[in-house]
Formats: structure tokens, sequence, C-alpha cells
């Protein structure tokens, strides 16, 4: 059998049909995601509606040169990745090994320039909370409620896809049947959806009216 | 069918992506004033179509994966919708 190819499971007629189930799957639990993220999108849109003039003094106080630095690797990384499920399709573990290391790399510099970013807003004393700067208005706090709300559900899903990446990574390289064209796909897409949501909260929280 | 999905081609998206990011934090210095949000989610749009289409091969893919992919924008956009209902009609800083 070519490598990395999948075994086809019994209930499906081909291996064509097992594929477009394996993106099915994922769109769905994608479907999930955004609903999840979407409940924080919309208080964020409220919000900012109702208080758009602390919004956007709040956001003065952002990092966006470690924003934009943070979006550029995150969109790389999903380039990689997207290379890495070419390479599954056409049997080169290789390749698929070091592309997914690539991607691995790039996820814990995000991660690392996140925590960075993170730990200077804790010392300006703009962690929501008792220590939060003085003299600042609910809505300032708030802006930076959502901050740390939003790209923390978006860090975690970064550490999640870090997880299965490593785990793919592992497999490809040891010929494992369970790191397979249709797994490195299957973990791609769900990657890509991790940019993709990073996409928005960049402008959202770094980019408004500077 | 899948003869154009390559490495040049996915290479080609990447730059693109790179080009709408430089695009809109370059956007955002020249301070845009009302329209910089508006232009700002329009980029990120844009960005989303090319991740998705390229990248998550909707290009690809058939019309039922398409359909897939946008269930959960409808759920999203009712969610958006039947809110700001109710805030838009509230009256005070909503209505003006």
């Amino acid at each position: 059998m070519r490598e990395l190819s999948a075994p086809l499971a019994e209930q499906f007629e081909d291996t064509q049909q097992q594929e477009a189930a394996v993106h099915t799957g994922i769109w769905v639990f994608i479907a999930t995601e955004v609903m999840f993220f979407g409940g924080l999108f919309l208080a964020y849109i409220v919000y900012r509606t109702t208080y758009s003039h602390a919004f956007t003094e709040a956001a003065r106080h952002s990092n966006v040169l470690i924003g934009t630095v943070n979006t550029a690797i995150l969109l790389t990384s999903s380039f990689t990745v997207a290379a890495a499920v070419l390479q599954a399709k056409v049997a080169k573990p290789k390749s698929v090994a070091m592309l997914l290391a690539f991607t691995s790399v790039l996820g814990l510099a995000f991660l690392a320039l996140k925590g960075l970013e993170y730990s200077q807003h804790i010392s300006d004393h703009l962690l929501p909370g008792g220590s939060f700067q003085r003299g600042k208005s609910g809505p300032f706090q708030m802006f930076w409620w959502l901050y740390f709300v939003m790209t923390g559900l978006h860090a975690l899903h970064v550490i999640i896809g870090l997880g299965i990446i490593a785990w793919q990574f592992a497999g490809a390289l040891g010929g494992r049947a369970w790191a397979n064209e249709n797994s490195i796909t299957a973990t791609a897409l769900y990657w890509h959806f991790v940019d993709a949501i990073w996409v928005f909260l960049y402008p959202l929280f770094y980019l408004i009216q500077r | 069918m899948k003869a154009d999905r390559t490495i040049k081609r996915l290479a080609f998206v990447w730059l693109a992506l790179l080009g709408l990011l430089l695009a809109t934090w370059a956007l955002s210095r020249l301070g845009l004033g009302r329209i910089g949000l508006p232009v700002a989610l329009a980029i990120a749009f844009a960005k989303l179509f090319l991740i998705a289409a390229y990248f998550m091969e909707l290009k690809w893919s058939s019309k039922s994966m398409w359909l897939m992919s946008g269930v959960g924008f409808v759920w999203l956009a009712i969610l958006i919708e039947l809110t700001l209902t109710d805030y838009l009609t509230r009256g005070g800083s909503w209505s003006q």
C-alpha cells in the first residue's frame, strides 16, 4: 500500500466518499466553533457600538507590531500546513513531517510573542480585575476583558492545534497508519480555521481607528 | 480536477495574504476615521475567502461542501441580526 494513504473503512463505498466525509465532519465541527466564538464576537459588536469612544481609546494600548507580526506568522503556518497536505497526497512522509515541524515552530513563535504581549499588558495594569488602571471607565476595561478572553480562547485553540500537529508529525515520521492523508487533511482544516479566527481578531483589537 | 492545486498556486495565495495584511496595516496607519473599521473588515473577509477557497480546498470541493462551510455563518448571522434588532430599537445611543 502507498505510504500515507488512508485505509478504506467498511462504511464507505470508495476513498473519494471517505475523503468527503472527513471534510464534512470537520466543517460541521467548524460550524460549532463559529458559534462558540460567535457569541464573543457578538459581545464585541454590541459593546463597541455602544461605547465606540472608549473602545478606540482602549485599543491604543494594544501592541500593533506584535499583532501584525503574529498575523504574518499564522498566515505562513497555514501555508506550510496546506503544503503538508499536498505532500501527503503524493506520499512523501518525510516532507510532510518537515512541513508539520515548520508549522509547529511557527505556532510556538506565535504563542511566545502572545505571552510577551500578555506580560506587557499585565505589567501595564490592563488585565481586568482589582489591579486594573485607576480612573479608567467600565467600557475601557470591557475592551480589555474581551481582548484577554477572545485572544486567550484563540491561544487555547493554537495550543490544542500544536498538540494535534505534534501527534501527526510523530505518526508521519514513524509510518503509523493513524497519520495518513485524511488525518493530516483534518488537522490542516482545523489549523486554517484557527488562522481565520485570528484574521478577524487582528483588525478588531489592533487596528481600530489608529 | 485537482491538477491546479499545486505548491506554486498555494505560494501565490500565501503572498496575496501577506499583501492584504500589509495593506490593512498601512491603511490603519493612514487613519481612515469612520470607514477605517469597514475597510479593515472587508480585507479580513477577503483573507477568509482566500484561506477557505485555496487552503481549505473549497475551490476543489463539491457544492454540498460549500453548503456545509456556510451553515455556521448563517446561524451566526441570525444570532447577530436578532440581537441587533433588540439593541437598535432601544433608543439612546443606539438609535442615533
